[in-house]
């Protein structure tokens, strides 16, 4: 894909002398309020390799690459690119010194095609002509794309273009850019599992040039796959930096978790699965920008785990919304235990025992102002124990807080304290321990373990085994397929709108299920 | 609380510049104020006086932006409230029935007309998500030409129609003695009265605290002012609390606009240097964001803003700046306003980094 006349910059001595660093932070430190995001941190990485930032949620490894970018100021240490001491007052000056980033969550104009977009805000080239050279711009970008066999359309718009395409526009984005170092947060989380495998392989192609590649992550095979050496970031610090041919995965989670920690095994659930909780019958729900499910048909029994996988984006949220009643189906039927619910009621949906843990644990399943305890009296202040007629029981109200703080273990000052203070994991304990506490017929759980640590994952799988041994039928939706192999009893794939598979979780493959994702589409075959 | 407080010092002090640059000198003009507004002999009653509509209307702003429902609509229900009260007023008021009752009836008609008002932005809110405060905003405007013409350009019920001024110069008609509200006499600063108004007012206020924090009303108010999709999430009626705390807000701007009728007018003022001078209705959003939508400290913050008001009144003359009250007041609100900043971020110094000769040396 390279041809001979590539620029190669920095690459290895011949002689197999070390490779010159590309980038060299030493002494990073970082605070924020009640926090240090990274607390002396070193980091080298040289050109031609590509090196993983291997650390769980929260251990900083997306501050650093924010002070990297030019987001943040560090507070104390220093940068150096290529040797030399840099100092980045915002992202513009990292562009200008050759560090391009791809975020987790894009920056890309959803209205402008892929060619404006990779153009946006640069100063140089065809950029810097008043008059918008379409053309030259799109013939470029098609250069570019074509090069590293990143296929897109440079005319496309940014919203006809699945999320794996946009990833390819970011990266295009920073490759227009002439980016030597290309550091990427968290790039496989919105991939099929072929995908992630297409991705790689370009990775190592532009490492193969001389540039220099972060890939933060907090996967482990992933890391193994496709990372030259890495580093391992925990509660902030640097704690090593190994090569990954040495290292194992098993390795690599001891350093990332400071303990010897299970791999996501599957647990066998010897739970009688008993009679059908949840029912689709051929639902299809609007979403903002036209159908987000169509005709979709499911069932959960309970004890049972179904999964639902997919990329995100694929009408998961709106199939979740409308278990809960907070969209109403524009056909169809959801029916808990045989009763079909009011359609766009969440009322109803929560009285016929349906529990909900949203993705969006702050913005919908939680008032972030309002304190602990208000948020676990959030669905149940209209009972009698809580209310005695219009009038709250402030000291029900307080008491039940304390009582499930302790039981779910959640580490806050105190039931006053405001939600928003607490760290992702004790909110989602808080959303949980509310849920749970109502005693459902159905969970539904989207995304229950995004951005949490270690820890607060095994807590939250443990409570999703506890659900479904006693009784519930767990409906879990994940873009984790690792999650969804050690929990789930059927996994069910999400491709536009439309459950386009049901598996054995028992007798799965990956790859099956992989191509599933994409809608039977093999982008390795591009 | 630090906040508030520091936003009012602030606000002292630019305005202490500005008597400065206009050859005045600032704490001898505070200290006229402070006497004019509380210390004076019947300064206290005039106090009261000022207060009592910005309570209502610093209430009404509370009660709804509480909820981030900003009805910017106070003024104009009051006028609508003032309208309606005076309308029980002259009706009850003349029938021959009991003081009580045509008062009673008064009360309740300001507030009726208030939460109508108010209820026309509430329902072009709750179900068309049109903002409310444009429309809230608007219908000020046709309040106050309704107002004009009840009494400027129609012989409606509420214009004075006989004696002699009436051909001079168009009134309302004056409230029949048993439908005046009466006042309470307190034996300070040589008595002062204390207007029923006043009382219903600090009854509104504990009313309204009550409400909000103790009831699953006010925990629903709470939960959909911070966040709106947690509770549609949580199964909370959205539209039927808009519909509510609106109307709620516009009794009480209504109540306000009863009792100017009831307690100090005694008719249907409306006089473009009046009651509509006054722009009791945005003043009293002034007095609610100071109070920060706590009803109980409105009361307090209402206070002391009529105090200003009241000082402004009195000491107007060729020796003290006339626009100064007007330019605290503003100062307050800009203030009170960015000190919001204050309280959301935090401001740090950072020095900027070594020059490029050390780490050249460093190297």
């Amino acid at each position: 894909m390279a041809d001979a006349g590539t620029q190669v910059i920095g690459r290895r001595g011949a002689d197999g002398a070390p490779p010159s660093s590309a980038v060299e932070m030493r002494g990073i430190t970082k605070r924020f309020p009640g926090v240090v995001a990274n607390d002396r941190v070193d980091f080298e990485a040289a050109a031609g390799e590509v090196h993983a930032l291997l650390g769980e949620n929260g251990a900083g490894k997306s501050t650093l690459s924010n002070i990297l970018t030019g987001l943040y100021r560090p507070d104390e240490g220093e940068i150096l690119v290529y040797g030399e001491r840099v100092q980045f007052a915002s992202p513009r000056d990292a562009l200008d010194a050759g560090i391009g980033m791809v975020h987790q969550h894009f920056r890309l104009v959803e209205p402008f095609t892929v060619a404006e977009n990779v153009v946006l805000g640069d100063h140089r080239g065809e950029g810097r002509s008043f008059r918008l050279r379409r053309r030259a711009i799109e013939r470029h970008v098609a250069e570019i794309s074509t090069r590293y066999g990143l296929h897109v359309d440079p005319r496309a718009r940014i919203w006809q273009l699945s999320v794996g395409e946009q990833q390819r526009v970011e990266i295009l984005k920073a490759l227009y850019r002439e980016a030597r170092i290309l550091i990427l947060d968290e790039p496989t989380a919105v991939l099929t599992p072929q995908e992630a495998e297409v991705l790689f392989a370009t990775l190592r192609e532009m490492a193969n040039e001389g540039r220099t590649v972060v890939f933060i992550s907090h996967k482990l095979h992933e890391v193994k796959a496709v990372a030259d050496r890495v580093t391992v970031l925990r509660g902030g610090r640097s704690i090593a930096t190994v090569s990954t041919a040495e290292a194992t995965q098993r390795s690599l989670a001891a350093l990332m978790v400071g303990r010897e920690v299970a791999t996501t095994e599957r647990v066998e659930q010897a739970t009688e699965k008993g009679d059908v909780v949840l029912e689709l019958e051929l639902c299809s729900v609007a979403g903002e920008r036209g159908p987000a499910v169509r005709e979709a048909s499911l069932t959960v029994r309970s004890g049972e785990i179904v999964a639902i996988a997919g990329v995100a984006g694929n009408g998961q949220r709106e199939l979740a919304e409308a278990i809960a009643g907070i969209r109403a189906p524009v056909e169809g039927l959801v029916r808990v235990r045989g009763r079909a619910l009011r359609p766009g009621d969440p009322r109803a949906a929560i009285a016929a025992g349906v529990a909900y843990v949203p993705e969006d644990r702050l913005g919908t399943g939680l008032a972030p102002s309002l304190s602990i305890a208000s948020n676990l009296a959030l669905k149940a202040y209209r009972e009698p124990h809580v209310s005695r007629g219009p009038l709250l029981r402030l000291r029900a109200i307080r008491e039940r807080a304390v009582e499930l703080i302790a039981r779910y273990r959640i580490a806050a000052p105190g039931p006053h304290a405001q939600a928003r203070q607490l760290s992702g994991g004790n909110l989602q304990k808080v959303v949980l321990a509310r849920e749970f506490s109502a005693r459902p017929q159905l969970l539904v759980a989207a995304a229950p373990t995004r951005g949490l640590d270690v820890g607060a994952i095994e807590s939250v799988h443990a409570y999703v085994r506890e659900a479904a041994a006693e009784g519930m039928g767990v409906l879990l939706i994940s873009e984790d397929l690792d999650e969804i192999l050690a929990l789930a009893d059927r996994i069910a794939v999400m491709y536009e709108g439309r459950i386009v598979g049901e598996f054995d979780a028992r007798a799965a493959d990956v790859e099956e299920i992989g191509l599933a994702m994409a809608g039977g589409h093999d982008p390795r075959q591009d | 609380m630090v906040v508030p407080a520091g936003s009012l010092v602030f606000a002292f002090f630019a305005s202490g510049l500005v008597l400065l640059a206009t050859g005045h000198d600032p704490l001898g003009s505070y200290r006229q104020i402070f006497d004019a507004a509380f210390v004076n002999t019947g300064a206290l009653g005039q106090t009261i006086v000022s207060a009592t509509p910005l309570a209502f209307t610093g209430l009404a702003a509370a009660a709804a932006f509480r909820m981030r429902l900003f009805n910017i609509g106070g003024e104009g229900q009051l006028y609508i409230g003032a309208i309606t009260g005076a309308a029980a007023g002259l009706y009850f008021g003349g029938s021959g029935s009991s003081s009580a009752f045509a008062i009673a009836a008064m009360v309740v008609a300001g507030c009726a007309g208030g939460a109508a008002w108010a209820l026309i932005p509430g329902v072009l809110r709750a179900f068309f998500k049109t903002n409310e405060i444009i429309t809230s905003l608007m219908l000020n405007y046709v309040a106050g030409y309704l107002l004009t013409y009840l009494v400027f350009n129609t012989e409606s019920y509420w214009r004075q129609t006989t004696g002699f001024n009436a051909t001079v110069f168009p009134t309302g008609k004056p409230l029949p003695a048993s439908a005046v509200w009466p006042e309470a006499t307190v034996h300070v600063q040589g008595g002062i009265g204390l207007p029923l108004g006043a009382g219903i007012a600090v009854l509104a206020a504990l009313v309204l605290w009550v409400l909000y924090r103790r009831t699953r009303f006010g925990f629903e108010v709470q939960v959909l002012g911070d966040s709106p999709r947690a509770a549609r999430y949580a199964g909370m009626r959205t539209r039927r609390k808009i519909l509510a705390v609106m109307a709620i807000s516009g009794a009480l701007a209504g109540l306000g606009g009863a009792s100017q009728v009831g307690d100090f007018r005694h008719t249907l003022d409306a006089d473009p240097n009046g009651m509509r001078k006054q722009y009791y209705g945005y003043a009293g959003i002034v007095v609610a964001a100071l109070g920060r939508y706590n009803p109980l400290a409105v009361l307090l913050v209402a206070f002391l803003i009529g105090g200003l008001q009241n000082a402004g009144n009195t000491l107007q003359g060729a020796d003290f700046p006339s626009g100064l009250v007007g330019v605290i007041q503003g100062l307050i609100l800009f203030s009170a306003l960015g000190g919001e900043l204050l309280v959301r971020y935090r401001l740090r110094l950072v020095r900027r980094a070594e020059t490029p000769a050390a780490a050249v040396e460093a190297a």
